[in-house]
């Protein structure tokens, strides 16, 4: 049987290099079954965070010959086996061990935001279309993919000054919710930083959910800190008529 | 008090975040409980997210003739009279006021054309009742609760796993766990502990469900002294991926068939009009999974040997709106367009009826201050679940399990916990690497997989029972041998080896209980016993500890009472 070749980043914290590893090819192979060969056969403390294997859950995420991806979803039989397959970390968050970073920064972003707030007297008749447009914010499923790929994350480091693609998405699947009566434009503009972001849309090729990121969720959200900081009418006018998703 | 140890102290612990577990906890935090919750995975990663098809509710939206009777009638019916009836009333009368909240809460649900939540047909249910979005509904519903949670201030302990309750005599006084990533020791202090924890599908290679689901909840009550009941009850989903080989065990989920998906075998026969006729692929799932494994086993099954199941009827469009994930998750993982081509499917271990034996009305179990919820407790759906019933269970349940576990703190002074059991929990668990060159967990968890499948699967008889407590047997002499490599941080290795003293403890049970029942009933099928059996149906086995024996006892099932009974003898 054919046989791919592996090169998979082992280390902790303080450091670390790749691992060579040979594991027998089988038909419709992901890389996460190629670690878990690894994990059974070769290395038993190999670490490699997973859960529903299905792609729906977001915990297998590491980059795969230099790209971010759900290591579920990546097929062996898609990236050319004439040389090694890299397995590495994501880069953006600290590594505990081998492919399981830290990513607890992000659940301390998440905290920060103002939770749904339905708008006073809503009687939750909503229309179907209501739906369908922020359904598309709320499948995100938290790989953190797009926050890795982030270069304001990635290279600057601006965790303290940034919120990252991932919680404009959030912010955009409360403030677009049809019965959601709450503003988080100050929010965007100061703790999450949104002015950082300069369109290069690098967390959209990423997601492996098909949000389109930047042209749904970022743009509409900096023109809705525009509209409050600049034109504080229009967004009252908004408010009373309940109309939130004024950009289309 | 040991101080050896990381220590947190609550009102309120909870095991497990995932639906079941979040909502405990938002019900307890609304009782002014300090609330902790503990789990495997990252916050948000909980088996709940994976489901698909939607929330069962007798709401009546699209239905008008649907209410909690009807409800109540379905889920006894498919649990084949087994059910704890309280639970299943209980459950059908309280689901849409769970939804609703869940809704005021920030979930969006698919609408009707009056704006109302939309609800689908699904097997064993008599009118459209599940409330869903897409065929991402777990998604929605908990990250309504993780963000409601978060906000209302619960702590959560990410990524620990609690190998051990502790007790302060005969009541549960906390836990003993450890970080995943550090592999450090922690210890909780709570006056009541919850499980939600969740079901046992790893102990079966073909599972849609992820490693968590290795039974801890129930090996740690059933440690700890509370009883289990009905562990026999393993549901074996009829739609999982069966190629290629990796996704084997994937869940397709019943909305393929909830939306008009249709099941053939190789000669193109629509083969449940002759296992169903009336209901045809909308039957319940014990009816289902059946079909297709008999029809594979009798030579008439596809390439890869499962059914097909095809939904290419229904213009593509709306196949991609109503099932967005399966279209994906087909054409990524199988190369099959589903809009185009039929799926290949095959059972799947799913869900757990059986676990920890509760009271209907506080979710209490048999240990005082200890309870659970959701897929780790027992009764709710006797001896098969019907779709859309869990994710209800949980909102349900959740929310009386917490309250009762609040109430119960607030009257409850303080525990102690002596160090001595906290010092055994420590070193079971770094027993692994006293050993050298040991058993692989990896190679004891394969040889249970394969046990369990050949022995312990859709069709049972007593000899491959009989056989399968041996093989248990053996694998838990060969769990004492096991070594792992490596140091303590994230090391997988090592947590399987502790996963596995779980899943062995649930797979005894079920076996045991499967041996005993001489019957066929709902998802327990003995090919040496092919009916129902009036008896039986009278009894659920319960399992309980007798020092380091696992015990198994018959008692009678809770009787129905005459009003509800008039409601069961009622419809088709
Ligand atoms: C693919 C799939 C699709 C499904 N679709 C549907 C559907 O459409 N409708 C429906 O009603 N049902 C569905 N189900 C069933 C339903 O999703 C589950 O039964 C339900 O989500 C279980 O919820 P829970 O809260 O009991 O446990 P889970 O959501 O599984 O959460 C268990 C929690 O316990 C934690 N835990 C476990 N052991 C320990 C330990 N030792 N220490 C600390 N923490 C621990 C885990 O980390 C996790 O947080 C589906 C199931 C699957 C697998
Ligand atoms: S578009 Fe903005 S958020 Fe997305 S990667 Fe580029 S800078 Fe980051
Ligand atoms: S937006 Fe997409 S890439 Fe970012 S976390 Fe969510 S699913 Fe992942
Ligand atoms: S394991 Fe869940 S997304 Fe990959």
């Amino acid at each position: 049987m054919a046989e791919a070749i592996l090169q998979i980043f082992r280390g902790d914290a303080k450091g670390g290099a790749a691992k060579e590893c040979r594991v027998p090819m089988a038909p419709g192979m992901v890389v996460l079954d190629a670690l878990h060969y690894v994990q059974a056969h070769q290395i038993p403390d190999l670490a490699v965070r997973w859960n529903c294997k299905a792609g729906k859950c977001g915990s297998c995420s590491a980059e795969v010959n230099g790209r971010p991806r759900l290591t579920c979803k990546t097929r062996m039989d898609a990236l050319p086996l004439d040389k090694p397959i890299t397995i590495f970390p994501m880069k953006s968050f600290p590594v505990i061990k081998d492919l399981v970073t830290d990513v607890s920064w992000n659940f301390r972003i998440n905290k920060k935001i103002p939770p749904f707030q339905p708008r006073p007297g809503a009687d939750w008749k909503i229309e179907q279309k209501d739906v369908d447009r922020v359904q598309e914010f709320r499948k995100c499923i938290e790989c953190f993919l797009c926050q890795n790929v982030c270069h304001v994350l990635r290279e600057h480091d601006k965790k303290e000054e940034f919120g990252g693609p991932r919680f404009f998405v959030r912010v955009a699947g409360l403030e677009m919710h049809p019965m959601d009566g709450a503003s988080r434009a100050g929010l965007l503009r100061k703790e999450l930083g949104i002015g950082l972001c300069n369109i290069t849309k690098c967390c959209t090729e990423v997601c492996p959910e098909d949000i389109h990121i930047t042209d749904n969720a970022i743009i509409p959200l900096k023109e809705r800190v525009v509209d409050e900081f600049y034109d504080p009418l229009l967004m009252l006018v908004r408010k009373i008529r309940g109309v939130k998703q004024s950009q289309d | 008090m040991s101080d050896r140890f990381e220590t947190h102290e609550h009102d309120v612990l909870i095991i497990g975040a995932g639906g079941a577990g979040l909502r405990a906890a938002i019900e307890a935090l609304g009782q002014g409980a300090s609330v902790g919750v503990v789990c495997k995975s990252l916050l948000g990663k909980a088996h709940t997210v994976m489901a698909e098809g939607g929330i069962a509710a007798a709401m009546a939206n699209v239905d008008a003739a649907d209410d909690w009777r009807t409800h109540f009638r379905d889920t006894m019916r498919g649990g084949k009279m087994l059910n704890n009836w309280r639970m299943a009333q209980i459950h059908a009368q309280e689901a849409p006021d769970c939804v609703r909240e869940l809704e005021h809460w920030g979930a969006l649900f698919d609408r009707t054309d009056n704006g109302q939540i939309l609800q689908r047909a699904f097997g064993g249910h008599t009118y459209k009742r599940l409330c869903h979005v897409g065929d991402r509904t777990g998604l929605e519903m908990i990250r309504t609760l993780q963000d409601r949670g978060v906000q209302m201030g619960f702590d959560v302990y990410m990524e620990c796993t609690v190998t051990r309750l502790l007790k302060d005599g005969d009541r549960v006084a906390g836990a003993f766990g450890y970080w995943r990533e550090q592999g450090r020791f922690v210890v909780f202090k709570a006056k009541s502990v919850v499980i939600a924890t969740g079901g046992i599908g790893k102990a079966w290679p073909i599972t849609s469900n992820s490693w968590e689901y290795t039974g801890d909840g129930m090996a740690l009550a059933y440690e700890a002294g509370a009883a289990l009941m009905d562990m026999e009850f393993v549901q074996f989903h009829p739609t999982g991926m069966v190629w290629p080989p990796g996704v084997q065990g994937i869940l397709v989920t019943e909305a393929v068939r909830g939306e008009g998906g249709i099941l053939r075998n190789k000669t193109g026969e629509r083969f449940m009009e002759r296992y169903d006729p009336q209901r045809m692929e909308l039957s319940t799932r014990d009816v289902v999974a059946r079909a297709i494994y008999t029809e594979v086993r009798e030579g008439r099954g596809t390439e890869h040997g499962g059914a097909y199941l095809d939904i290419s009827h229904k213009p593509a469009e709306y196949v991609k709106r109503k099932l967005p994930s399966m279209y994906h998750q087909f054409l990524e993982l199988a190369d099959v367009d589903i809009t185009k081509r039929p799926m290949e499917v095959g059972p799947t271990c799913h869900y757990m009826m059986g676990g920890i034996r509760v009271d209907a009305e506080t979710a209490q179990s048999t240990l005082s201050g200890l309870f659970a919820a959701g897929e780790a407790a027992a009764g709710l759906h006797g001896a098969n679940r019907l779709g859309g019933n869990s994710l209800s269970d949980l909102l349900v349940f959740g929310r009386r399990a917490g309250l009762a576990a609040a109430k119960h703190a607030s009257s409850t002074p303080a525990p102690s916990v002596d160090s001595a059991q906290i010092d055994q929990a420590e070193r079971d668990a770094l027993e692994p690497f006293q050993r050298k060159d040991g058993e692989s967990p990896y190679a004891v968890h394969r040889d249970l997989q394969d046990s369990m499948q050949k022995l312990v699967g859709i069709f049972r008889n007593k000899e491959d029972l009989q056989r399968s407590l041996g093989e248990i047997d053996k694998l838990k002499q060969r769990l004492k041998r096991i070594s792992v490599e490596g140091s303590r941080l994230y090391n997988p290795g090592w947590h399987l080896a502790l996963d596995l003293k779980s899943m062995l403890a649930v797979s005894e049970a079920v076996a045991l209980s499967a041996l005993a029942r001489e019957e066929s009933r709902g998802a327990h099928s003995r090919i040496d016993f092919q009916n129902l059996d009036p008896a039986w149906g009278a009894r659920n086995n319960i399992i309980g500890r007798e020092g380091e024996a696992m015990r198994l006892r018959q008692e009678k099932v809770l009787e129905t009472p005459g009003e509800l009974k008039q409601i069961l003898a009622e419809g088709k």
